[in-house]
């Protein structure tokens, strides 16, 4: 593998733009010594799968008057037609967000439901916020996303983080 | 409850740790397959499922073999830091930092 080739090292990366854009403090990305892992209950083909986005509703409406941003959920039926990601870090001189399927795959995952491959997907899809906070993340964000997939009758949960 | 992530920063999430990864070795943006290529995007999606029921235990990387287009200076792009530009992105970051500064004190006055 050519250097060329080898995956893009983002921490060290951002480190080097966030330095050049004056920021004295490099970022701190959460790590964990300890990672949580939870099997199958039931077999893949009858599990029911709950997705989650990193992207925000097209209408800002999970952001509150004091500027919070809130976990936030969708239909899954009707598709919905755009989400926003204005305000994500992506990188827009490579490529484009105007397919949603490409960040959030619903009609995958719908398709694959169909042909058997899992047992279902959840009636929705939730959107979480993503904060410079690790703590509101893991205290307020992750509890409101797990609530909400539970509450969907969901098995497991695809995250596809842009 | 199980979960499985599909995403093409692979320093960060290893740097996390998390149970199950797909890694997909694109731009950011579109972790799930390039743009309107929905057999692509079948493809990595049913890898990323099928790695809640195969992987065994947390931290479980998979890659996934599809490429990015023909682009060869992709991975060169995000973020990069030219010495010719050191003005320009000092300015960025110091109108980022005003508009913070503003935000912080309009939420104190509110």
């Amino acid at each position: 593998m050519s250097l060329n080739e080898e995956p893009v090292r983002y921490m060290e990366r951002t480190r080097a733009y966030y330095r050049a854009l004056g920021y004295t403090r490099d970022y701190v990305w959460a790590t964990h010594d300890e990672v949580p892992f939870a099997r199958l209950t039931r077999p893949l083909r009858e599990a029911r799968i709950g997705l989650v986005t990193s992207a925000r509703p097209a209408d800002g409406s999970n952001l509150d008057a004091q500027g919070v941003r809130h976990a936030w959920s969708g239909a899954v039926d009707p598709l919905p037609t755009s989400l926003s990601t204005d305000n994500l870090a992506w990188d827009r001189e490579s490529t484009h967000t105007e397919d949603r399927e490409s960040y959030l795959p619903i009609a995958a995952v719908t398709a694959l439901a169909r042909e058997g491959l899992i047992g279902g997907i959840t009636a929705r899809f939730h959107g979480v916020p993503t904060e410079y906070s690790q703590r509101k993340t893991i205290d307020v964000d992750a509890p409101a996303i797990l609530a909400g997939l539970r509450e969907d009758g969901a098995d497991a949960a695809l995250l596809s983080a842009l | 409850m199980p979960t499985v992530m599909v995403g093409s920063a692979r320093d960060i999430v290893e740097h996390c740790g998390i149970a199950r990864f797909l890694f997909t070795d694109f731009p950011l943006g579109n972790p799930c397959g390039h743009p309107w290529e929905a057999a692509m995007q079948k493809d990595i999606v049913t890898a990323a499922l099928r790695l809640l029921e195969t992987a065994t235990g947390p931290r479980t990387t998979v890659a996934s073999p599809h490429a990015w287009k023909p682009d060869p200076e992709w991975r060169t792009r995000y973020n990069r830091v030219d010495p010719a530009d050191r003005e320009r992105l000092l300015a960025i970051g110091e109108e980022r930092r005003r508009s913070r500064r503003e935000a912080q004190r309009r939420a104190a006055t509110r």
